[in-house]
């Protein structure tokens, strides 16, 4: 198979370009830096993104949007219970996962028994995540223990520890997708639900246990993020909305579903960060770069789009 | 009848339909003139509603030719027609939906002409009909919808309706409706249009038709005045009794306890091949789809299912359109053999290339995609999905659509290879002939088992006789 068709290619290349366009403009400086700073804030994207991809992946109408709340609450409640206190980072990741597991089983709950459309159902019961999240910070702004702190913004082997377990994660991902049976249920439902469910695919038990993962892996990513960033905000999770939708759609998976693209959830984070890196370092204010970012996903949208129809 | 004008308004000569290979209607000559209501009767497949589509013009004859006297065209001919799928549209009211097939409708206050003329057709047709024009059709029941349907294809549109062709119009309408509609059609005829009636109701055919025309395998095998055919007799020039039909209780065997019974009646013993026969859309492909839903989960992960399933309908029941062959054939499989939730890949492929060979699949490499293959071939893979299944019920929703004959003829052997080895199959077919091959079948007939035959009953004359009511609508 040509290298060429696998379509993880092309968001892992637009990385790359906008890597070497910083560059250009610094001449060369900085270079080990930014790529530390992308691969550090591309973990948080990615890590998400994985989760989002999942669920897209079941077809179409298929969209986690309360991932920035349960992000929110997650790394809200975990830091309240870790208090600052060493030795407490176990415990602190527990809560934040089983916040992760309760909005999952809460957000299928609410499509399966309400019959409630996806993108309705995770929207409304965001609005409860995130004042749950509220009534539990009071405005406090908790510092993690110090020993996370140090390791969300600690290195191993050169790389930042928080893209070890992005890329970690990815890996679990893409044997869960290629090589094992769960795998193989979701991207047959994601193809056509009633020809899995005829075909004998449990395929409420992949609903529910990839609606579960998507809070999860957004819980994770809350947990690590309000340790990088020495606590927990109200609106730290905000970005990760578009975001995880993006590099999604970026990283070439099928938004129509059924088919997903691990490599390029990473590849796609990347360039994300570095694009608003380039828009930043050539002067960009706040407007042209989300402008820019909203033209450059619908471009990517479109090309992607126009490619399946020719084949 | 006031027989004044008798050039025909419409003239088959000959006319065939083929599609690809299928011949659909295969060379019929036709002449339907002013007066004349025509009973138009026939199993599924007969080509009925083909026929009704070269008179309407909606299709070209492959061969042969269709001539309008009135135009060139059916519609400027005066040719309409009222289909059993309603085709109304929901959001529109019942004045607007005329207004869809009356072109000469415009200017200002079109809506005002409309609802007077749907109302007066409505009126004509309907006495005491209760509908008013300028409700929603959504809001309307099937039975009113199929009314205003009626009425839309009498309606005068500018020109007087001269043919109207009906397809199954009384299959949703209560008794008292149907004789208001079958006695406007008797006055209809008599002054001088034409009709077209299709019907299962073999008492509404005897009391409207003045002549009978009698479809198998697209050709016409009767036509004769209504006057000179019994009941038994119409039925018996449907279908005649095939010879293959004689010898398939010859392999009669003893069959084990009964694996399978629903609320319906439905029942099967293991080892049995249980048809399901009847007309097409009469709760067949329904009562199989609830049974393999009520007796598989879609949570529980079953590691010997119990049920698996045929499509007949490809893409929307069985295709995984994304995929390889291989993994279209082992995803009824995948939980057998794997280890710590991973899939044994080595199996998988060994499971595709078995059933490859076993069944026949026309391709070189079973990774190429499924959407590679033809139609029949890619109902194949679906046979190859659920026999490489261990499930000890094996349900097929109509599965030889596209399958060419010699391919059948290796299925039908495996299936009862499969059958004598204690596997139990739930069978629905429209094609009687398949049906025949069952030890015992069940006829369904308005959603509800009509018949149940065994053995030497099951003949393609007992099937259409429990298909069709003969009795008076009841």
């Amino acid at each position: 198979m040509n290298i060429l068709t696998k379509p993880w290619l092309w968001s892992c290349v637009a990385a790359a370009l906008a890597y070497a366009l910083i560059l250009g403009l610094t001449s060369g400086r900085g270079a080990g830096e930014l790529a530390y700073a992308a691969l550090s804030f591309g973990a948080f994207a990615a890590i998400v993104g994985l989760g989002q991809m999942l669920v897209i992946t079941l077809g179409p109408g298929n969209v986690d949007l309360s991932i920035p709340a349960t992000m929110t609450l997650a790394a809200t409640l975990a830091l309240k219970a870790m208090g600052t206190d060493p030795g407490t980072a176990v415990l602190g990741l527990g809560i934040a996962l089983a916040v992760g597991f309760g909005v999952g089983v809460a957000n299928y709950a609410l499509i399966y028994l309400l019959r409630l459309p996806p993108i309705i159902a995770t929207l409304a019961a965001s609005l409860i995540y995130q004042s749950l999240a509220i009534w539990s910070n009071r405005g406090l702004r908790i510092k993690p223990p110090e020993g996370l702190a140090d390791f969300a913004t600690g290195r191993f082997l050169g790389l930042p520890n928080v893209t070890w377990v992005g890329l970690l994660l990815a890996i679990v991902v893409w044997i869960a997708l290629e090589r094992s049976v769960w795998g193989r249920w979701l991207l047959a439902t994601g193809q056509n639900m009633r020809v899995a469910r005829l075909a004998g695919v449990p395929v409420e038990l992949v609903r529910a246990s990839t609606y579960i993962s998507v809070s999860v892996f957004a819980a994770l990513a809350g947990y690590l993020l309000a340790s990088f960033s020495g606590g927990a905000a109200l609106n730290m999770g905000a970005e990760y909305l578009l975001m995880s939708i993006a590099v999604v759609v970026i990283g070439g998976s099928s938004i129509a579903g059924g088919n997903s693209n691990v490599p390029g959830v990473w590849g796609a984070a990347l360039f994300m960060f570095l694009v608003v890196s380039m828009l930043n370092s050539y002067g960009a204010g706040a407007g042209a770069r989300n402008v820019l970012t909203g033209a450059i996903i619908i471009g990517i949208v479109i090309a992607a789009s126009t490619r399946r129809a020719r084949t | 009848m006031t027989d004044h004008e008798s050039a025909p308004i419409v003239s088959l000569d000959n006319a065939a339909k083929h599609f690809g290979p299928v011949k659909a209607l295969d060379g019929v000559s036709l002449v339907v003139t002013p007066g004349d209501c025509i009973g138009l009767v026939g199993h599924n497949g007969a080509g009925k509603s083909t026929l009704v589509n070269l008179i309407n013009g909606a299709l070209a004859p492959s061969s042969g030719s269709v001539g309008f006297s009135g135009g060139t065209s059916a519609n400027e001919a005066g040719v309409r027609s009222v289909f059993q799928e309603l085709s109304l549209c929901p959001n529109l009211t019942v004045a607007e939906n005329l207004r869809i097939s009356h072109t000469a409708l415009k200017g200002p206050g079109w809506r005002r002409h409309a609802r007077a003329e749907i109302l007066q057709s409505l009126d004509t047709i309907f006495p005491g009909h209760g509908i008013d024009p300028m409700s929603e059709v959504d809001t309307l029941s099937i039975a009113e919808r199929q009314m205003v349907e009626i009425a839309i294809g009498f309606a005068p549109r500018g020109m007087a309706a001269r043919l109207v062709i009906l397809d199954e119009p009384t299959s949703s309408l209560d008794a008292g409706i149907a004789d208001q509609l079958l006695e406007h059609i008797k006055q209809f005829c008599a002054k001088g249009g034409a009709v077209v009636f299709i019907s299962h109701m073999m008492g509404e055919v005897f009391e409207v038709a003045s002549r009978i025309v009698v479809l198998k395998d697209g050709r016409i095998v009767a036509e004769r005045d209504a006057a000179d055919f019994t009941r038994q007799g119409l039925v018996d020039a449907m279908g005649h009794v095939t010879a293959e039909a004689a010898d398939t209780a010859g392999t009669r065997q003893e069959f084990g306890p009964e694996v399978v019974r629903t609320e319906q009646g439905l029942t099967a013993r293991k080892g049995e091949i249980v048809g399901l026969s009847g007309l097409a859309g009469h709760g067949q492909a329904a009562a199989l789809a609830r049974l393999y839903l009520s007796r598989s989960s879609a949570f529980r992960p079953g590691t010997s299912p119990e049920v698996v399933f045929v499509a007949g309908d490809r893409p929307r029941d069985g295709v995984l359109p994304l995929w390889s062959i291989l993994r279209n054939i082992s995803i009824s499989v995948l939980g057998q053999g794997a280890r710590h939730g991973l899939v044994d890949r080595d199996a998988e492929a060994r499971i595709a290339d078995q059933w490859k060979t076993r069944i026949g699949i026309r391709t070189d490499d079973v990774t190429n995609p499924i959407l590679s293959l033809s139609g029949g071939n890619q109902q194949k893979v679906l046979f190859a999905r659920a026999l490489a299944s261990p499930a000890p019920v094996v349900i097929m929703d109509d599965p030889m659509r596209g399958v060419d004959v010699g391919t059948k003829q290796d299925v039908y052997a495996m299936i009862r290879a499969e059958a004598a080895r204690g596997r139990t199959f739930l069978w629905y077919s429209t094609e009687t002939e398949e049906v025949c091959q069952c030890d015992r079948v069940f006829v369904f007939r308005d959603h509800e088992i009509s018949a149940e035959l065994t053995g030497a009953d099951i003949t393609e004359e007992k099937i259409l006789e429990a298909s069709f009511v003969l009795e008076e609508a009841s």
